[in-house]
């Protein structure tokens, strides 16, 4: 595979970090010191279990702002202030081009996950946490977010090939809700025993993400093993589905006239 | 055809319609079956008003846009080939670059795309800032820089990796009368060195003064193609007459009314056909007449004729200023 896509990762990446995205570092800081604290003072053996709990729900809302608002201008900004141009007047496919922004804006969401980790286990170890082997499971769970992140990211880098910032940002929330409550969708759809109502549940559960297959969350605070084939399932589902949004995505913006 | 042989830029009946309206869209042409080419080396300037099409062609040829109809090659290579891009350097209109990077760091950029090591990037970025003068401001941000900065970074990063054929849309656009001067210094090297530039204007003296060739586009177009001098001397139609009255004699009213004065000088400029006539008149008013010169239109005159407008009218007006 061409490596053309590479600078413009790294370009995308450098634009995150001197446009202060990474600053949710300090918020998610001192959201950690905070619950450290009161947790502490209030909870009874309990400690660690809110504090991990509190930390991988914040490092996934933490990340899912960022995939979604950065990830609906990925392409549109550039076509917006006209960047663009100048960018594919070089020797640069515009498939490699997405690819490039995708795997700038996941880098990004790599490197802010990796700081919230960092944050996560020292607000464990200031509540009196101790390593042990089930909180491998913790790390499991923040791979499942960054799959989930890769998702949406996808996602939201697809409607930004054709649709406006708001309007990309409402479609991919609306998916990523859907595809939260894709399994009680389809359960609606089975309690009314409709046939339309049915069909519709059941191409909804199927075509949607399935995003509740990603949340580990509270398994992994209560030092529940999480089982290796759900594992391999949601590695292979998030690949799978970030293939297809990357085809789709460059299926639309390669006939697309830059006005 | 090899790139050695095949004209820089060969264009042939390129059509470009838009849909337009977001209900039922209509689609309006916005470039109509047009055909010419560029050849290597030459400096050729495309010429129209605002909507002529002269940024729809420069955008096909880049890749930016697609043809309704219609196929251009560069160098012998289809404007399909994204390798063709190797060949090209392109400055797009009012150009717009990443304002968080600095101007060593926005050319370090394009140029990884044209696969060069890191040592190379980091001397032709240096050589490109002074040759385009940002040396000084090569470690500013690009969101402190004025448009005629922005205007000689957008240069830099089309001519970095030394195209043979450099596409400039507008590149004298907004820029005082020394950022035009620099920008056309900078033309005029590139020429030298043999390189191709195909640039679209407003500015008909700097198209005058630059280019071996010009097309001119109007309503999507063509409507001339050739040398700035074959071009203006098709239309050679006027006559100036200078000359000097005696005291107390008045000119004859229709050449009063045409006629400037400077000092003790009056200038007047009739139609070829009319000049005899003039000169009869003047005779008689017992005028002492000083010259008679052939009035060359210049390219201005051609580009009103062709996009039917007057142009301003010459004689009366200019000397009176």
């Amino acid at each position: 595979m061409s490596a053309t896509f590479r600078p413009v990762a790294i370009n995308t990446f450098r634009e995150a970090v001197r446009d202060r995205v990474l600053y949710n570092l300090v918020l998610f800081a001192l959201l950690m010191i905070g619950a450290a604290v009161l947790v502490g003072g209030v909870s009874i053996g309990i400690e660690q279990l809110v504090i991990v709990n509190l930390g991988l729900s914040s490092i996934s809302i933490f990340g899912l702002v960022i995939a979604i608002f950065i990830g609906v201008g990925l392409v549109y900004k550039e076509i917006e202030k006209r960047t663009l141009y100048s960018l594919l007047a070089k020797p640069i496919k515009r498939w490699e081009f997405l690819v490039g922004k995708y795997a700038g804006l996941l880098l990004t969401l790599l490197v802010n996950t990796a700081f919230m980790t960092l944050g996560l286990a020292a607000a464990f170890f200031y509540v009196g946490g101790r390593v042990a082997r089930a909180d491998i499971w913790i790390l499991v769970a923040i791979y499942f977010i960054l799959l989930e992140l890769a998702l949406v990211t996808a996602l939201a880098m697809f409607f930004s090939c054709f649709s406006s910032p708001l309007l990309s940002t409402l479609y991919t929330l609306g998916i990523y809700l859907t595809g939260v409550f894709a399994a009680d969708i389809r359960g609606i759809g089975d309690f009314t025993k409709n046939p339309a109502v049915l069909y519709l549940t059941r191409a909804i559960y199927y075509v949607v993400p399935n995003f509740h297959n990603f949340n580990a969350i509270a398994t992994a605070a209560h030092g529940d093993p999480i089982p290796l084939a759900l594992i391999g399932q949601n590695s292979l589902y998030a690949l799978l589905y970030v293939t297809l949004l990357l085809i789709a995505s460059a299926a639309v913006f390669s006939r697309r006239n830059l006005k | 055809m090899n790139a050695m042989s095949a004209p820089a830029i060969e264009i042939a009946s390129l059509t470009k319609d838009y849909p337009v309206g977001f209900w039922r869209p209509k689609m309006k042409r916005s470039l109509d079956n047009l055909t010419f080419h560029v050849e290597q080396g030459e400096v050729f300037g495309f010429l129209g008003p605002n909507g002529a099409g002269k940024t729809t062609t420069m955008k096909l040829l880049i890749g930016l846009i697609f043809p309704t109809s219609g196929t251009a090659r560069v160098r012998g290579r289809s404007i399909d080939d994204v390798g063709m891009h190797r060949e090209i350097g392109y400055l797009p209109e009012q150009p717009y670059f990443y304002d968080y990077l600095t101007a060593r760091e926005l050319l370090d950029y394009y140029a990884q795309f044209h696969g060069f090591s890191a040592a190379e990037r980091r001397e032709r970025v240096t050589t490109f800032l002074e040759r385009v003068g940002l040396t000084a401001a090569a470690d500013v941000q690009l969101r402190k820089f004025s448009k005629g900065m922005l205007q000689r970074a957008g240069i830099a990063q089309a001519i970095l990796h030394d195209p043979p054929v450099v596409i400039l849309d507008e590149p004298m656009s907004g820029l005082d009368p020394i950022g035009r001067r620099e920008i056309r210094d900078i033309m005029l090297d590139l020429k030298n060195q043999g390189r191709t530039v195909f640039f679209s204007t407003h500015i008909l003296s700097d198209a005058e003064m630059l280019c071996d060739r010009v097309a001119v586009l109007a309503g999507g177009k063509l409507q001339g193609v050739g040398a700035p001098r074959e071009i203006v001397t098709m239309k050679s139609q006027a006559m100036e007459i200078l000359f000097e009255l005696r005291e107390g004699r008045a000119l004859p009213a229709d050449l009063a009314a045409q006629a400037a004065k400077i000092g003790p000088r009056h200038r007047v400029t009739v139609p070829v056909d009319s000049l005899y006539a003039a000169l009869e008149k003047l005779r008689g008013a017992e005028a002492q007449i000083l010259s008679v010169s052939p009035v060359h239109p210049t390219l201005e005159d051609y580009f009103f004729t062709l996009v039917g407008r007057s142009a301003p009218k010459r004689g009366v007006e200019e000397i009176s200023r």
